[in-house]
């Protein structure tokens, strides 16, 4: 077996694992305190990085009102989006899904109400911002070429393989991604509320947690952590399009039925999985391409049929 | 005047008005509406699977985009007649719909809501691979003077808009047949309490996977028409079947879910809405989708029962059910009905 063959399509999976190991994670979050699978997800990561985009060039003008600013530079444009996208997402969850969401309520309404979103803020993105491809910058080191407006990856050599800085780039925001959620759950008091709430919503609303607080910072943190993956993912593709994020969502809900839907560990290892994966069976299997699609779809029906609770989830027992 | 007496008014205006449309308008209204009736076949298709079994699926365009393939490629390269090919998209849908409700066994709800979409997001892709139409690409068109077809007689708009109504009015029947039988009270149970209708002899399995595979025939057979009306199969836009998968959702929530004549009164509704607003803002295709994203939203707030839920509200308040002689016990036995749902309803 070639070996440097197989360590090119290691490292191209693993670029790729993070954006899905992150977007896997804003899942989580959200499932972990309200039990939904939020399948607009993607469409507010698409917002954000149209958003993202939006503030490296024109800016955003509403009836001649300048509502955001333009030409920022884009690591500050990344930041500002996902604050904003924070908020959003906590008026989502306060405004839209809180009223149609509870245990004694038909769960068909706030799947309609999601998938509502979903078609409204797709469209709503191109509508405020761009309904073309447009070109993200890059938030790491790149040098300028010919072929594109937003420059190429440096690269670093070692022996026969070339490792991206796009790579690099992508694993470390997912380890700082970790790292700042491992820290907010297991160190401060509002991740030990978040955990009260996540494991038994009643006991913790008892012992004086304000729960409803607590469902809309997991939404917060999904919208900010899928506007910070949605930014990452269109700047080492090169260009956001409208059609971006529901592929990626794909990709994400497979990572997390892998690692099971409640375990934030689970998503980033599921990530990684689906994406190495998927580089392997494109890199090996000539007859799949342009249909890697099948991967995470076989994947998510495997997970799902054999071990419903994923690798690192926990069983729920249903009582009737 | 009675209820039974009004539906049936209604019933013989309506039809009278469908029959009548055709002579009427000229011929891109009459696409338009025959477009909007192999929506409704579509939406119907998704309301006897999500309304009526209560399983939500967001990937009907494909069985959708399977229906309509099966129809291109048997008319493109056999050479068939276009009615023949109308069972056989349907068979094809089923086959695949069977194969997509034996795993919706084991996964519910969302989960379901979550491989029907990967079946969505795939369907295109697949079709890119393995179609190749004229040209190479994944678009198959049946040529206009090879289109063989027993109401060649008519103007080609009137002919797609009588023959996509009567195949639309023989499903809806079905559908409703289907509904008030035991199988359909059958499904309705799986529903709404799926062990409770086991331990009374219901089989889950049969039930389940025998709605996704007629859920699935009705949409192939939408798909099928959609060739005829629009003269193309098409897997080279992959949002396409998605943005299909979607509206089909929307038009059984608009309508309503669980009646007959929802998906019909939504699919006109979407496609008007459609037609009348893509193009308003120049340059931009995607208003639709934002009016459509937030009808639906507007919808579960507003009018849960959709449009043809909300009429039958407004005729229950004109028109009481007092013509009936068991009428007060049943407007009673409604009453408890309401009081105990508004009860569960309201917060703890």
């Amino acid at each position: 077996m070639d070996v440097d063959l197989f360590l090119r399509f290691l490292l191209n999976g693993i670029g790729n694992g993070a954006v899905y190991g992150a977007m896997a994670m804003a899942l989580v979050l959200i499932f972990r305190t309200t039990g939904l699978l939020n399948l607009a997800q993607g469409e507010m990561a698409l917002f954000s990085t149209y958003m993202g985009w939006g503030l490296t060039a024109t800016g955003m003008t509403f009836f001649g009102l300048q509502v955001l600013p333009g030409d920022l530079p884009v690591g500050l444009a990344i930041a500002i989006s996902v604050l904003i996208s924070a908020a959003l997402g906590a008026l989502i969850e306060r405004v839209l899904i809180r009223p149609v969401h509870g245990p004694d309520k038909s769960p068909l309404n706030v799947l309609i109400v999601m998938l509502g979103l979903f078609l409204g803020l797709n469209a709503l993105a191109q509508l405020a911002f761009s309904d073309d491809a447009e070109p993200m910058p890059k938030p790491w080191p790149s040098k300028p070429s010919a072929g594109s407006p937003t420059g190429s990856n440096r690269y670093w050599q070692v022996g026969d393989l070339r490792i991206q800085s796009s790579t690099v780039a992508l694993v470390i925001m997912l380890a700082i991604v970790c790292f700042g959620l491992y820290v907010l759950f297991q160190r401060t008091k509002v991740g030990l509320k978040l955990r009260a709430v996540a494991s038994n919503p009643e006991s913790a609303r008892l012992v004086g947690i304000n729960s409803s607080r607590m469902l809309m910072l997991g939404w917060a943190m999904a919208a900010g952590l899928g506007a910070l993956a949605g930014c990452f993912v269109a700047a080492d593709r090169g260009s956001v399009n409208p059609g971006l994020m529901a592929v990626v969502l794909v990709y994400a809900f497979s990572a997390a039925a892998l690692g099971g839907f409640d375990s934030p560990l689970g998503a980033v290892v599921g990530g990684m999985v689906v994406a190495i994966a998927e580089a392997m069976t494109v890199g090996y299997v000539k007859s799949l391409s342009t249909i890697e699609l099948v991967v995470p779809f076989a994947l998510i029906l495997l997970v799902l049929l054999v071990r419903p609770t994923g690798l690192f989830g926990k069983k729920v027992v249903e009582r009737v | 005047m009675k209820r039974s007496h009004l539906r049936i008014v209604i019933g013989i205006l309506a039809a009278a008005a469908l029959l009548y449309a055709p002579y009427y308008f000229q011929a891109p209204m009459n696409q338009t509406l025959s477009r909007a009736i192999y929506f409704a076949v579509a939406a119907m298709g998704l309301n006897l699977l999500t309304g009526f079994n209560g399983q939500v699926s967001i990937g009907h365009g494909a069985f959708f985009g399977v229906g309509a393939f099966a129809t291109a490629i048997l008319m493109e390269d056999h050479s068939w007649t276009f009615e023949a090919t109308i069972p056989i998209a349907a068979l094809v849908a089923a086959a695949l719909g069977v194969l997509v409700g034996i795993p919706a066994l084991r996964v519910k709800g969302l989960y379901l809501a979550l491989v029907t979409l990967g079946l969505a997001v795939l369907f295109p892709r697949v079709g890119q691979k393995y179609v190749t139409g004229s040209g190479g690409v994944a678009i198959v068109r049946p040529p206009r003077d090879g289109f063989d077809s027993l109401l060649t007689f008519l103007e080609n708009d009137q002919w797609h808009y009588i023959e996509s109504l009567l195949i639309a009015a023989v499903l809806f029947l079905g559908a409703w047949n289907l509904s008030r039988s035991r199988i359909g009270r059958a499904m309705v149970a799986v529903r709404d309490q799926e062990i409770a209708a086991s331990t009374v002899g219901v089989h889950l399995a049969r039930i389940k996977v025998g709605a996704f595979a007629l859920s699935a025939a009705y949409a192939g057979i939408a798909g099928s028409l959609s060739v005829m009306v629009d003269r193309a199969a098409d897997a080279t836009d992959p949002i396409i079947t998605f943005r299909n998968s979607i509206e089909f959702l929307v038009a059984v929530v608009i309508g309503g879910t669980a009646t007959i004549s929802g998906p019909a009164v939504g699919a006109l509704i979407l496609i008007l809405l459609r037609e009348e607003t893509d193009g308003l803002i120049e340059g931009k295709e995607v208003l639709s989708p934002a009016i459509f994203g937030g009808a639906l939203i507007a919808m579960v707030y507003v009018l849960p029962g959709g449009v043809v839920g909300g009429l039958r509200k407004l005729a229950d308040r004109l028109l009481p059910l007092r013509d009936d002689p068991t009428a007060p016990v049943a407007a009673a036995a409604l009453e408890r009905e309401r009081a105990a749902a508004d009860a569960t309803e309201s917060p703890p």
